[in-house]
């Protein structure tokens, strides 16, 4: 089992023409992701990595039955893009694309919340569930490992790190989810913590935050009310300077709030243990997963 | 971008909120001739940040005279870092009643939301943090926008957060109040702003409601859609000492998510998390971090020259720790990168270059047979630029 992609999950690309759009479109087939359609407006009729190319998201998705959406769509289309998607009656929206204007996502999400589509992004690496072969989005193919650790993380590289430092100690995931790096993103830690919460294959999350916004806290919160398994957190930027973004549009420290100290000592509070580096998350996880024998 | 509060003033009359009258001077002899027009003025320095009034950038004169001293004061002013290249002329108002009224983005709620206090005149953050219950908010539709019954329940909240106000009727208040709020709204959506403010919002000994100051943040990511009034407003800001820091327009101007620190490990990553974590892992280990320096998924050995170009700019940066994560990124490409930047830049300081990923292997090995000693975890890459730049140190 994994969290909100399964070998069943049938995926189109949004921008799959593009440069981007055929890269990764390549590699998520490579690692066995059932992509069934491309979607780019004017090219429909067409074909592209041996798939159908269609001008609408809704004729993608009458024509092929698919339930995931990806989108590689520069920023100025981006938004829209999602918002297609979501009109279709896709199920997941996964949204790769960074720099998109805040207040072109604050109305797409408020447009997909009305019709109830999960929204992963945007400005993320999308999500990979390794023992179902299956992802969405840009996570490197070769990070992927079986496995019972649920990673939930703001950043890109930093996820892959994570994912290859537990690989290499022989732990895998049951699914890894980029939320983003924005200031308006789709699903939140909590959101992802409560699907983790309920997944059979999940045993253990690892929840790698950053500076800015309150979604950490929140998620702290929602693990203090009693969370069912255990969580193993870690934040960056704990030296970052108030008031400078510190590249990704959501990681600013303004005012009170935002910052790393505030959100260590909310996980803290909620009695997660908080690694300092990402080979202190590798040795929390082994010690949580494989407790000395005797005890 | 931030815009000055002239330049916000500006937006604010195109939409119909009214403000004093007023004029920019750039001169105290201009300041005079302004308050020769308008009688008792209050000359106010043009600069991207708050706290003005309290740094004495914000002066009350009674006649030319007064006009012209205090512009000789303000002008050329150091507020927390900003040269002050003009001050803005104004009517001084006759003030019953200061409120705040703010459109911003709410990260919590996923959407701009209007606030609207009547402890006004005040930073709306010391507000928040002291007396929260005098806010009222309003999260409007983002497609329907802040409707009219719905401006009436914000004053009427704000109102009574405060037990009401005598400055101005309650009936006259929400009249004005309505329009306000839809145009400050609007223009809030119409420049993809993230904060629109107005604070001061004065209610006057008249009973009406003009914009004491006003403050507007439009953002990065909408810039593109907004050429002409970036570049026009920027030329004007760019006309004096903006006091950004300069390596960081330097950055801008190349094209690279750049942020000054100020101590002496040069860093360079890609991903903004992974830049973050190096960061701290370099404090850690007891370094002080000169900058942030993302250059993001695809860094191709252009940009990482363009990177290590950037990181000496800064002439207190003694060595360089290159943190490279290939997911899409080339460990080859990223290790051609340096050797060039290195043997074209002429580079002397310390540079520690930590690469994972896809083709790491013949990464490290480009980077082994050139002489640089690559490493393979961050934190050890990290103790490694810290010892070497503290040698540095001690020889220099």
């Amino acid at each position: 089992m994994s969290i909100l992609l399964n070998r069943g999950s049938r995926v189109l690309v949004q921008g799959m023409t593009g440069s981007e759009g055929t890269f990764h479109t390549q590699q998520m087939i490579d690692f066995g992701t059932k992509v069934v359609a491309g979607v780019s407006p004017g090219k429909g009729g067409t074909e592209h990595l041996g798939l159908p190319v269609y001008d609408t998201v809704a004729e993608a998705v009458s024509a092929t039955g698919a339930d995931v959406a990806a989108v590689f769509v520069p920023p100025p289309f981006a938004a829209d893009a999602i918002m297609e998607g979501s009109a279709a009656g896709v199920r997941l929206v996964v949204c790769i694309t960074e720099m998109i204007p805040v207040n072109d996502m604050v109305r797409a999400k408020a447009m997909i919340q009305r019709r109830g589509t999960l929204l992963v992004g945007p400005n993320c690496p999308g999500l990979m569930s390794p023992g179902e072969r299956a992802k969405v989005g840009i996570i490197p193919n070769q990070n992927g490992k079986e496995g019972s650790v649920g990673i939930v993380s703001r950043s890109g590289t930093l996820t892959y790190e994570i994912m290859q430092a537990l690989g290499r100690s022989g732990f895998g995931q049951s699914t890894a989810v980029g939320i983003g790096g924005d200031p308006i993103l789709g699903l939140s830690f909590s959101d992802v913590l409560e699907l983790f919460a309920a997944d059979g294959a999940t045993e253990l999350v690892v929840m790698a935050g950053e500076i800015g916004g309150a979604d950490e806290e929140r998620a702290a919160e929602l693990i203090g009310r009693g969370y069912p398994k255990p969580v193993v957190g870690f934040i960056s930027g704990r030296t970052a300077p108030p008031g400078k973004r510190m590249g990704h549009a959501g990681a600013i420290i303004s005012g009170n709030t935002g910052s790393a100290k505030s959100k260590v000592e909310a996980l803290e509070r909620a009695r997660v243990e908080v690694a300092d580096t990402i080979e202190q998350i590798v040795e929390v996880v082994a010690r949580q997963l494989r407790p000395p024998s005797g005890s | 971008m931030k815009l000055l509060e002239h330049q916000a003033k500006a937006q604010f009359r195109q939409v119909g909120i009214d403000c004093p009258m007023g004029r920019v001077a750039h001169t105290p002899e201009q300041a005079a001739h302004v308050a020769r027009e308008l009688g008792r003025v209050v000359i106010k320095a043009q600069v991207p940040i708050g706290g003005r009034g309290k740094a004495g950038g914000v002066k009350l004169a009674g006649s030319e005279e007064e006009a012209r001293r205090a512009a000789e004061q303000i002008l050329g002013m150091d507020i927390k870092g900003y040269t002050v290249p003009a001050v803005l002329c104004e009517e001084a108002l006759e003030i019953a009643r200061e409120l705040y009224l703010g459109v911003a983005l709410d990260r919590d709620r996923r959407s701009l939301v209007v606030m609207l206090s009547f402890a006004g005149g005040m930073e709306i953050e010391e507000v928040a943090e002291t007396a929260p219950e005098k806010i009222a908010k309003l999260w409007p539709d983002p497609f329907a926008g802040p409707q009219p019954y719905e401006i009436r329940r914000l004053a009427l909240d704000a109102l009574s957060a405060v037990g009401g106000d005598e400055a101005m009727p309650k009936s006259r208040l929400l009249v004005q109040l309505v329009p306000l709020v839809q145009s400050l709204y609007a223009l809030c959506q119409r420049l993809d702003a993230t904060l629109c403010e107005i604070n001061p919002l004065v209610i006057t000994a008249t009973q009406r409601l003009i914009a004491g100051d006003g403050k507007i943040e439009i953002d990065q990511n909408a810039e593109f859609r907004h050429h002409d009034l970036v570049k026009e407003l920027g030329d004007d800001q760019g006309a004096a000492d903006s006091g950004e820091d300069r390596l960081e327009v330097e950055a801008k101007r190349r094209g690279l998510t750049y942020v000054h620190l100020g101590g002496d490990v040069g860093v360079i990553g890609n991903g903004a998390g992974l830049v973050m974590n190096t960061l701290d892992l370099v404090k850690q280990h007891g370094g002080e971090p000169a900058n942030f320096l993302d250059i993001g998924g695809g860094a191709k050995a252009e940009v990482v020259r363009n990177a290590l170009e950037m990181v000496l700019l800064d002439p207190q940066v003694k060595g360089i720790f290159v943190n490279i994560f290939g997911g899409i990124t080339r460990g080859d490409e990223v290790a051609n990168g340096v050797i060039e930047a290195r043997d074209q830049l002429g580079i002397r300081v310390p540079l520690v270059v930590r690469m994972t990923g896809t083709r790491e292997e013949e990464g490290r090995k480009i980077l082994e047979e050139a002489g640089i000693v690559p490493a393979i975890s961050a934190p050890e890459a990290a103790q490694k630029i810290v010892e070497l730049v503290a040698r540095s140190g001690e020889r220099g």
